[in-house]
């Protein structure tokens, strides 16, 4: 078992009188995904903000990568690296330019190679030159989660990263994922998809009515229900199949 | 952290000026409203004011720049409120880099983009038959007086640029200052207002600005009204700046 990534305890943070977290606890194995589910407006980018260093709880403590987001602020920021619900991407200038300004943000050596690497990594080598108001949804949380692994972070939040994408652009998203997490990337994504969550995550949290309600593999969540019976029944295809059958996805 | 300062904000500095540079109309906008006012000032009005100047342009143009600065502002709240709404703000926030360069960019740019307008409006009032007599000290002092102005007014646009829930909130702040030179000097000499408007239009900061700025294009010897424009701008800058950099902290806190 490795040491946690992240560290999460006791966490409160209320606006006004909307109580939104009551106490938090969660730890993230390094190396591991890690997702947080719930449902919307459960909490989670309030989550992600804390740990991010962009919000101030008001209770408890949260680590990551060893550092306390309260006190350490600036350690934080060097060891992650955020892709918040919304693509945060610069739509005037064109994908490669976005590519170059984190590279040059994080002090990276040669940032125009950085940039032309992610950019055939995640297939927006044609784009590169374009403006990215004119990228697809898909294309630009693309872009947003490129722009993520500049100087490599030793752990990402990807705030629901597939809302609103459609499902080939998903797909693309979670091999993305699953490539990071298999370079040693510590990943916390939050989503709202029950699928999302079974397909990526090595553990999963459902967070609901401001805390941690169940936490553990999927094999361990699937325990909680009885037992599941044997039926026979023909396998038919979900519309999900037909659609990437006939779009031409593997 | 701090040891990035000057780099982080000369590559954000970068990213709007290519902004800028991608959407001249904004710069062309800002500058079209000022050139409006004067060709309606100079050709409409302009033979029933007596200014007491021979060339009414001349007399004008220090206003004009003022009113460029003051509606040039309106952009930079805009596009600071753009960065507020589209998420790359927070991701600069979390990223390890100088905080406060994200600001600072978004000033400097400010500050180059309303020198660009101010350049055309310079340029279209020449063109207008204003002439000027300063020498390059004098023409140095004009454009440190307009820096200086420029940067107090962009300070102010950083609040309603981080605060503003709307576009139009965003830049609607602009358009008392937009106005404020029409109860000044700037169009008509003071001495002509009732008394109440007079007192204000002669305490108010364009006027002293202006006369400043008209004193040292005629090559006439300044007088008092230099300090006073010069204490109004440093004074309006450090006010706005303390409230601009307390706001800010509290947004990212
Ligand atoms: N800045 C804010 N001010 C007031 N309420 C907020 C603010 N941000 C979020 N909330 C509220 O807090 C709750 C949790 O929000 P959030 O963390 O965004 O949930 P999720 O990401 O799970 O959808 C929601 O009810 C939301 O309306
Ligand atoms: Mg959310």
């Amino acid at each position: 078992m490795n040491a946690a990534a992240i560290q999460v305890k006791g966490l409160e943070k209320s606006y006004k009188n909307l109580e939104v977290l009551r106490g938090v606890d969660f730890d993230v194995a390094a190396g591991s995904i890690f997702a947080l589910l719930g449902s919307n407006g459960a909490g989670k980018t309030t989550v992600v903000k804390i740990l991010a260093t962009l919000l101030k709880a008001d209770a408890g403590t949260a680590k990551v990568n060893g550092f306390d987001v309260a006190t350490q602020p600036a350690e934080v920021r060097e060891s992650i690296s955020l892709t918040g619900q919304f693509a945060a991407v610069d739509e005037i200038l064109s994908g490669r330019e976005n590519l170059v300004l984190l590279a040059r943000l994080r002090h990276l050596k040669d940032p125009g190679s950085v940039a032309n690497g992610l950019l055939e990594r995640f297939s927006l080598a044609d784009a590169a030159a374009r403006k990215v108001a004119t990228y697809s949804g898909g294309m630009r949380r693309r872009l947003d989660i490129a722009m993520s692994l500049i100087g490599n972070p030793p752990v990402i939040f990807l705030d629901e990263p597939t809302t609103g994408l459609d499902p080939q652009a998903r797909l693309e998203v979670w091999d993305a994922v699953r490539e990071l997490a298999a370079q040693g990337t510590t990943v916390l994504l939050t989503t709202q998809y029950l699928d999302e969550a079974e397909q990526l995550a090595d553990r999963i949290a459902i967070l609901h009515g401001g805390r941690i309600i169940v936490n553990g593999t999927l094999a361990e969540l699937k325990q909680m229900l009885p037992p599941a019976e044997v039926e026979y029944v023909e396998k038919q295809p979900t519309l999900e199949d037909v659609f990437l059958a006939v779009v031409g996805h593997q | 952290m701090t040891t990035h300062f000057f780099s982080d904000t000369a590559v954000l500095l970068g990213r709007s000026l290519r902004h800028i540079a991608r959407s001249l109309d904004t710069i062309i906008t800002t500058a079209i409203m000022p050139i409006g006012f004067m060709l309606l000032f100079v050709y409409v009005f302009g033979g029933a004011i007596n200014s007491g100047s021979d060339s009414y342009v001349s007399y004008l143009l220090p206003g004009i720049l003022i009113i460029t600065i003051a509606s040039g502002i309106s952009y930079t709240a805009y596009r600071l409120f753009l960065d507020m709404k589209s998420g790359i703000f927070e991701r600069f926030q979390s990223m390890p880099i100088a905080r406060s360069s994200v600001l600072w960019a978004h000033v400097l740019t400010s500050l180059v983009a309303n020198l660009v307008s101010l350049a055309v409006v310079v340029l279209v009032a020449l063109l207008m038959g204003f002439r000027s007599g300063a020498g390059p000290a004098a023409w140095l002092a004009v454009v440190g007086i307009l820096v200086l102005f420029t940067l107090a007014l962009t300070w102010i646009a950083v609040i309603p640029g981080l605060t503003a829930k709307s576009v139009d909130g965003a830049s609607a702040f602009s358009y008392p200052l937009i106005f404020l030179p029409f109860i000044s000097s700037a169009f008509v000499p003071t001495a002509t207002m009732p008394g109440p408007v007079r007192a204000f239009a002669e305490h108010q900061p364009v006027t002293s600005i202006v006369n400043a700025i008209r004193d040292l294009f005629s090559d006439q010897p300044v007088g008092a009204d230099i300090w006073t424009a010069l204490a109004w701008c440093v004074g309006i800058l450090v006010v706005a700046y303390v409230f601009a950099v307390a706001t800010y902290r509290r947004k990212i806190a």
